[in-house]
């Protein structure tokens, strides 16, 4: 019996297919089709015989159905099982003991299942290979020009003479530029070794200034292998170019990174130049109110664990609140009983620092603790082949920049900066008019402080947090604000972003520290040169 | 003779009594008393005591710029760690071919690194007068050549403190580098002997104590009769109204310069004598915390007090040793307290406080008549 009804069976299905496809022709607009369909279509990938499973593939592709592709590719890297009993193709993903195991019809989770309960969907090279070139042109017939251009990069990491035919049919359809671009380099690098020499110096010329590793690389391969002393020449040339672009590109990288670090440098010295730079006050807790705020950012993420993303907006104004209070009860506890005695002002404010290290030891144990990264800070916005910024360095320039205005609205448009600003100049005119100096003194320390909290959450993202996060930090921050001119916010942004960018200029030749080395000896013998920094305060302020 | 002059400085008296009494007691104790008896002071302690007088002269060295000039040098565990270093360079010659390598020519560290020749900067430090030169020399030109520089453009307060302290940290991260040829992160150590004596014999170690006590008392007297000299009474001039001696036709920038050298050399001697008692000299000597540390010694015992600073580097490194063992949580919260409290409530120090005590019990008898 059993063995009658088997080919029956698979004949009514492939008429039932047959007739099904008639009826829903293969279009991607069509996407609502019922699963019945794909889920039988899938199924067929189930059989044992590769020829046969050859022709499954066959007519999955052909289906047009959107969830194809996914399957194909849990079929190549195989991650695609059916279940045993009831043949459900499932996608399986290895766990400790067995698989976690979905549906491919309707995402259903089916929980965790054992090695034994589900057969992997075996492939052969053969099958290897159909599956790439179909998921190629799949991915190229995409409607989202996202996928179509992944796809096409896909394909000239690896240009075979299939992709060939795959490139030139998709090259005429392609209606977004960029993507065409990515096929037409394809098409230039195979156009060259098709043996015409026009067409070869076509592609070269083409090719120069390309940023795709694969054009550079077929490029020496045919400076090294031709005969042909033009074709030499030009792809010669034309390598140089690439070279060139890449330099370039390279250049503008080290730029970007400089101004990434000029940033954190930026953020990590605005707090100290409110506190150093316009109050005249040594703190040298700065560094641990930076790393209250890093901690700020741990605790907020351990009470909102299913909220990351939102967890590090949440935790700005938090950690704004913490140090910033931290600041103001450290200014009216100790500083306010040094004012005018600076050097004491350091130590004790020294003191502090070792006390906040060491209370965030007892707490939070003296390991580093994770803070994670949320998912919109993750990922990297890709300029061109060669270069990418990554989004977390780009947030962080945004960020420093936008506590910088911050900071320069409330000192030049608030009433608070307008009173800061007398304070500093004469504190007993200010006095006299009116001026509550003690309370200005405390909220503006508190300010300081809070943007230092506030770097604190920038810094967490960057590096690990831990009980010694503020003393890497608290060196450089007062390079900066002294190098950039004492109570001069403009000169504290220029001052960090040039040494963030020479820094990062020196590294390639000098290596990290090195660099690092270099640049204080230049601050040291800079200050010599000019003690006052880059943009020295004028007026009777700046006498003392 | 202001050298031996005593009855003036009653606490610079009191202070070298103790000195000399304690290091007689020492040596009876370790070297004449036997090991088992209860009175017989062990080694250990002996080096202990002998790192604490290392360190007081180190607090001299920063009280006379600091106390006595105003100076607040943060960078001056740079000086005590490169005489360190010069009294390493030469102990580690010492070892000859008795290192793990066994090579006859090049420290350990450097076989290690695959170098087939010493570094040029490395010669002459088989001979110990040329190591004891460097020991001095080293600290005292990088004084000058900074101090030079720093005085010169006027950099004063706490700009100068700034930047020594960038100079330290810039030290640091140099010394950290294997390729500068000081051993990179692990330093030198493995020291063998000194002048041929075994570093590990008793008596040894009681000879260098020796040598740190006379160290202490020699440059305590030096520093005294320094800072009592006319040229000494310009410094204090300096540290109170810099302008108005300028203006008096003083040059200002000598003054500054010279003391600070020599605090610099002082600084550099007690490395030197620290290095072989404890053994290993690496590159954590130069972190800026440790030259902050050493400015609290100062404030404690009582700035411009040279017996003062003597007084806190020993009262503090005492206490460091106890609170680390005892409960190493408290220590930093104890030293980050008394930064606190010595700053807020004994601006001139213990020894101010005292003086301030009886001076004014002085008035008072005065004015009862």
């Amino acid at each position: 019996m059993t063995r009658l009804s088997f080919p029956a069976c698979t004949v009514l299905a492939l008429i039932t297919c047959v007739l099904l496809a008639l009826l829903w022709p293969p279009s991607p607009a069509n996407a609502n089709q019922p699963d019945d369909r794909f889920e039988t279509v899938v199924s067929g990938l189930s059989v044992k015989n590769f020829k046969k499973k050859s022709i499954a593939v066959e007519r999955l592709v052909s289906s047009g159905d959107p969830r194809t592709v996914p399957v194909l590719q849990a079929m190549l890297k195989g991650q695609l099982f059916y279940i045993k009993s009831g043949k459900r193709m499932v996608y399986g993903s290895a766990t400790d003991d067995g698989y976690r195991v979905t549906t491919v019809v309707g995402g259903e989770v089916l929980g965790e299942m054992g090695k034994r309960a589900i057969k992997k969907v075996s492939v052969n090279n053969r099958i290897r290979k159909q599956l790439r070139s179909a998921i190629a042109r799949l991915s190229l017939a995409d409607p989202d020009p996202e996928v179509r251009l992944d796809a096409a990069r896909e394909l000239l990491r690896n240009l075979t003479p299939e992709a060939a035919e795959l490139v030139r049919s998709a090259v005429v359809d392609e209606p977004r530029d960029k993507v065409r671009a990515v096929l037409e380099t394809g098409l230039a690098i195979l156009n060259l070794d098709s043996g015409d020499q026009a067409e070869q110096l076509a592609a070269i010329a083409s090719l120069d200034g390309s940023l795709v590793p694969e054009a550079r690389n077929r490029l020496s391969l045919l400076v090294e292998e031709t005969d042909d002393e033009t074709l030499r020449s030009a792809a010669l040339a034309s390598l140089k170019g690439i070279e060139s672009t890449l330099r370039w590109n390279r250049t503008a990288e080290t730029v970007f990174f400089g101004i990434s670090l000029g940033s954190v440098l930026l953020l990590a010295a605005i707090g100290l130049s409110i506190t150093f730079g316009v109050m005249g006050v040594i703190n040298m807790a700065h560094g641990e109110l930076i790393m209250l705020g890093a901690y700020t950012t741990y605790v907020v993420q351990l009470l909102m664990p299913n909220h990351i993303g939102l967890s590090v907006l949440v935790a700005i104004p938090a950690a704004f609140c913490v140090s910033g209070l931290f600041g103001i009860v450290i200014e009216r506890g100790i500083i306010r009983f040094l004012y005018g005695r600076p050097l004491e002002t350091l130590l004790a404010t020294f003191g502090i620092s070792l006390i906040l290290q060491q209370l965030v030891r007892t707490i939070f144990s003296p390991l580093n603790r994770a803070v994670s990264t949320p998912p919109w800070m993750s990922g990297s916005l890709e300029i061109n082949g060669a270069l990418s910024l990554t989004y977390n360095r780009l947030y962080i320039i945004v960020f420093s920049l936008m506590a910088f205005l911050f900071l320069l609205v409330i000192l030049k448009r608030t009433a608070l900066g307008l009173q800061v600003r007398a304070v500093t100049q004469n504190r007993q005119m200010a006095r006299a008019m009116g001026v509550r100096t003690g309370r200005v003194d405390a909220l503006t320390f508190g300010l300081g402080s809070g943007i230092a909290g506030v770097a604190g959450v920038a810094l967490s993202q960057l590096t690990n947090v831990g009980p010694n996060l503020g003393q890497t930090y608290i060196i450089d921050s007062f390079m900066v604000v002294v190098f950039g001119g004492v109570g001069n916010l403009w000169g504290t942004l220029v001052a960090a972003m040039s040494l963030g960018v020479a820094n990062k200029l020196a590294e390639p030749w000098a290596g990290a520290v090195l660099a690092k080395i270099l640049i204080l000896v230049f601050i040291i013998l800079f200050i010599q040169r000019r003690p006052r920094g880059l943009f020295p305060q004028k007026g009777r302020s700046a006498e003392h | 003779m202001q050298w031996f002059d005593l009855k003036s400085d009653r606490g610079g008296t009191i202070f070298l009594g103790l000195l000399t009494l304690v290091t007689l007691v020492v040596i009876v104790a370790n070297q004449l008393i036997p090991a088992g008896s209860s009175l017989h002071l062990s080694t250990f302690t002996v080096t202990l005591l002998g790192k604490y007088l290392c360190y007081a002269l180190l607090a001299i060295a920063l009280d006379l710029v600091w106390g006595y000039c105003g100076i607040l040098s943060l960078g001056h565990g740079a000086f005590f760690a490169l005489g360190g270093y010069g009294m390493g360079m030469y102990l580690m010659r010492q070892i000859g071919d008795r290192g793990v390598y066994g090579n006859p020519l090049l420290p350990d560290f450097m076989v290690f690194l695959n170098w087939d020749k010493l570094p040029w900067f490395w010669h002459g430090f088989d001979h110990f007068w040329f190591a004891m030169l460097m020991v001095m020399l080293v600290p005292g030109g990088l004084a000058f050549t900074f101090g030079w520089l720093a005085f010169r453009s006027r950099v004063t307060g706490v700009y100068l403190s700034i930047m020594t302290q960038a100079l330290t940290y810039a030290l640091m991260l140099a010394f950290f580098r294997n390729e500068m040829g000081f051993g990179g992160n692990n330093g030198l150590t493995d020291f063998k002997d000194i002048l041929g004596f075994s570093l590990q014999a008793d008596s040894t170690r009681v000879v260098i104590f020796l040598a740190s006590a006379l160290a202490l008392a020699g440059g305590y007297l030096l520093s005294r009769w320094v800072v009592r000299s006319k040229a000494g009474r310009v410094v204090v001039a300096v540290r109170d109204a810099e302008d108005r001696a300028r203006f008096v036709g003083y040059k200002v920038e000598s003054f500054k310069l010279a003391i600070f050298v020599l605090s610099a050399v002082l600084a550099g001697i007690a490395g030197a004598l620290y290095v072989p008692q404890v053994g290993i000299i690496n590159p954590g000597e130069f972190s800026p915390l440790n030259s902050i540390e050493l400015a609290i010694w100062v404030a404690l015992g009582g700035r411009g007090y040279l017996y003062g600073a003597v007084m806190g580097a020993v009262l503090v490194n005492y206490a460091k040793t106890y609170l680390t063992g005892a409960m190493p949580d408290a220590w930093l919260f104890a030293l980050g307290g008394l930064f606190v409290v010595a700053t807020l409530f004994l601006p001139k120090g213990v020894v101010g406080w005292f003086e301030g005590l009886s001076t004014r019990r002085k008035t008072e008898e005065v004015a009862r008549g």
